[in-house]
């Protein structure tokens, strides 16, 4: 396996770096320091030339987030950092590993963030099941308090209680104000009117760290690094049925066969590879066909998928991909908020019709009403929680159209109770019996 | 210190005490033995100046938040894609057998809640089972009779 440039984990030599004198030795706060002497302005302009682009799935640059923010005199309001630490979409565990392994340069990020917008105020919004990756950050966060470093800046810590719409920025926002996790309709965006109704950026983890990372760098050098329209390094989260998996940070542009094969050792026990979910859960799934496509945003686009959190799952042949859909759908009908009708109504609906065709009660108006329900709830809401369960399964019936008749015509699931998934019991179905009854789909 | 001082405190922390409530849900729950009864939800109300349905509508939003007891251990197990196909299901079904209760249940002598959960954030070490809120993993389904005996013995 050939050297990767280690930019967000760089100095860690595969371990952790949590004590403040040794990640102070390797070089850190100097890139504070620099950005501290920096107009804000000059901040954000170096940020914009890295071509940095935010790594919690939409990849929006992040340069040019912090410019929508209004400045001071523009808007004389209190202006607030938000860390989206919410890691929750399935496949995805970079942002533990990062807060774990390099929490001083995650919290130096924070701050030249802050000092980019303009802000006092950084809050970190981090899920309620990440205890560890918590105690951490606190622990991180007091000895730089110690070594008066935060700058009369101050920075809470505010942990989450389990739920994957908090991810979503504006539901992140309404949680943090002490609200149920409900999206908010956009505009107004949350640069002008974000936590308590003022200009706020929120950005990633990742996102954040990988700052520090740009000015220590400076911003040409790190641009070099990478592939256009996705310059620097990902950290990739590999799982599923692959020989090794785990965090691997590589340049954006590699491609899913170096990812599987090189790095991750490829399918165990000689198995077929049936089917990669390249960027978390929400997007649309790849197959064997697809392995020299690059992971970069361009060529995932091409390809009919998206980069997403960089989550990548690799599926081998054992799988039945309607369990697969059933168990991906269970997952957001669990999380759907409840809010908007469509994903609320949509997600229970997709997830009844797929069980009915993996039980083989379906005909072939089944299949036809499942594209249909999926078509009603894409773009038909508030946030993309409804649109990531309809685009998920509208890609497995279209990879895998074969298997989806299969189960029609013979009247049951072709594998014979012998599919990886078999059985997998999601909380939804756990919860049932407190729910309503099924209704027939 | 009481719940209502602590409230106080982290008062201090948010620009506006609303922000509160989440943490002092947490806190409640922590004293009340890891459920929030109606009375906790009451005591967190009158802290922040709020009604008890508005702090039910907040509890009863997140999964953190338990409105029924809960065993004195919680163990709950990812059952998402990647764990799932690492075995997770075997991995709850040596649970069940083990503990004599299906997921979703408490066992009698109130000392275990099973379940499964939604992903962890630990893809590339499944299985991850949650055990009070801590993580382990890379568990299989030949691990759980150790865990359950380290469980029972602490």
């Amino acid at each position: 396996m050939p050297e990767y440039p280690q930019i967000v984990f760089a100095g860690t030599d595969g371990g952790a770096v949590t004590d403040i004198d040794a990640y102070t030795r390797g070089g850190g706060f100097t890139a504070l320091a620099r950005t501290r002497a920096m107009n804000p302005d000059d901040v954000i302009a170096e940020l914009e030339t890295s071509g940095l682009r935010g790594r919690g799935g939409a990849f929006f640059p992040t340069g040019r987030k912090w410019a929508f923010v209004p400045k001071p005199d523009q808007l004389a309001k209190p202006h607030y950092l938000v860390v989206n630490a919410d890691e929750s979409e399935p496949g995805t565990f970079k942002d533990r590993e990062i807060m774990l392994r390099v929490p001083f340069r995650f919290l130096e990020g924070c701050l030249i963030a802050a000092h980019g917008i303009q802000s006092q105020h950084v809050f970190v919004y981090i899920r309620g099941e990440y205890e560890r990756e918590f105690e951490v950050l606190r622990d991180a966060l007091e000895q730089m308090r110690a070594r008066d470093l935060l700058g009369g800046v101050t920075v809470v810590i505010h942990r989450g209680a389990g739920a994957y719409i908090c991810g979503e920025e504006t539901a992140l926002l309404e949680s943090l104000e002490g609200k149920r996790g409900q999206p908010r309709t956009k505009p107004p965006f949350p640069a002008i009117a974000g936590l308590y109704a003022a200009p706020t950026a929120v950005n990633n983890v990742e996102s954040i760290t990988t700052v520090t990372s740009v000015f220590e760098l400076g911003a040409a050098e790190y641009a070099k690094l990478g592939v256009e329209n996705s310059t620097g390094t990902r950290v990739f989260s590999l799982s599923g049925d692959v020989a090794n998996p785990g965090n691997y940070e590589l340049p954006h542009g590699i491609s899913m066969r170096e990812l599987i094969y090189d790095i991750g050792g490829g399918v165990p026990n000689g198995r077929a590879l049936k089917a990669v979910i390249p960027g978390g859960s929400s997007t649309s799934v790849l197959t064997a066909d697809d392995l020299d496509v690059k992971m970069d945003f361009t060529s995932l686009v091409e390809a009919g998928s998206s980069i997403g959190s960089a989550g990548v799952i690799v599926i081998d042949e054992r799988c039945c991909m309607v369990q697969l859909g059933i168990r991906v759908s269970q997952f957001y009908e669990h999380e759907s908020c409840g809010k908007c009708t469509p994903c609320r109504v949509g997600t229970r609906w997709i997830t009844q019709i797929l069980q009915k065709i993996e039980d083989g009660r379906a005909g072939q108006s089944d299949l036809d009403l499942l594209l249909s329900v999926c078509d009603r709830v894409m773009g038909k809401c508030l946030c993309p929680l409804g649109d990531s369960d309809a685009i998920a399964v509208l890609s497995y019936v279209d990879r895998f159209r074969d298997e989806y008749q299969a189960h029609i015509d013979l009247g049951r699931c072709p594998f014979d109770g012998e599919s990886s998934l078999e059985r997998i019991l999601a909380p939804s179905a756990m919860h049932a019996h407190h729910g309503h009854a099924p209704v027939s789909a | 210190m009481t719940i209502a001082a602590e409230v106080q405190k982290l008062r201090k922390t948010y620009p506006d005490s609303l922000s509160v409530v989440m943490p002092a849900l947490q806190l409640a729950q922590r004293e009340n033995g890891g459920w929030l009864s109606p009375d906790s939800i009451r005591e967190v109300a009158d802290a922040l100046d709020l009604t008890p349905a508005y702090c039910l509508s907040i509890a009863s939003f997140y999964d953190q938040y338990y409105l029924e007891p809960v065993g004195r251990r919680r163990i709950e197990v990812c059952t998402n894609v990647s764990c799932g196909l690492a075995g997770a299901q075997q991995v709850v079904e040596a649970f069940e057998a083990e503990l004599g209760i299906s997921a979703g249940e408490t066992s009698d002598d109130g000392a275990f809640t099973l379940g499964t959960i939604e992903c962890l954030g630990g893809c590339g070490w499944a299985t991850v089972v949650a055990i009070d809120n801590r993580h382990r993993l890379r568990v299989s389904s030949d691990d759980v009779p150790g865990i359950v005996e380290e469980l029972r013995g602490a």
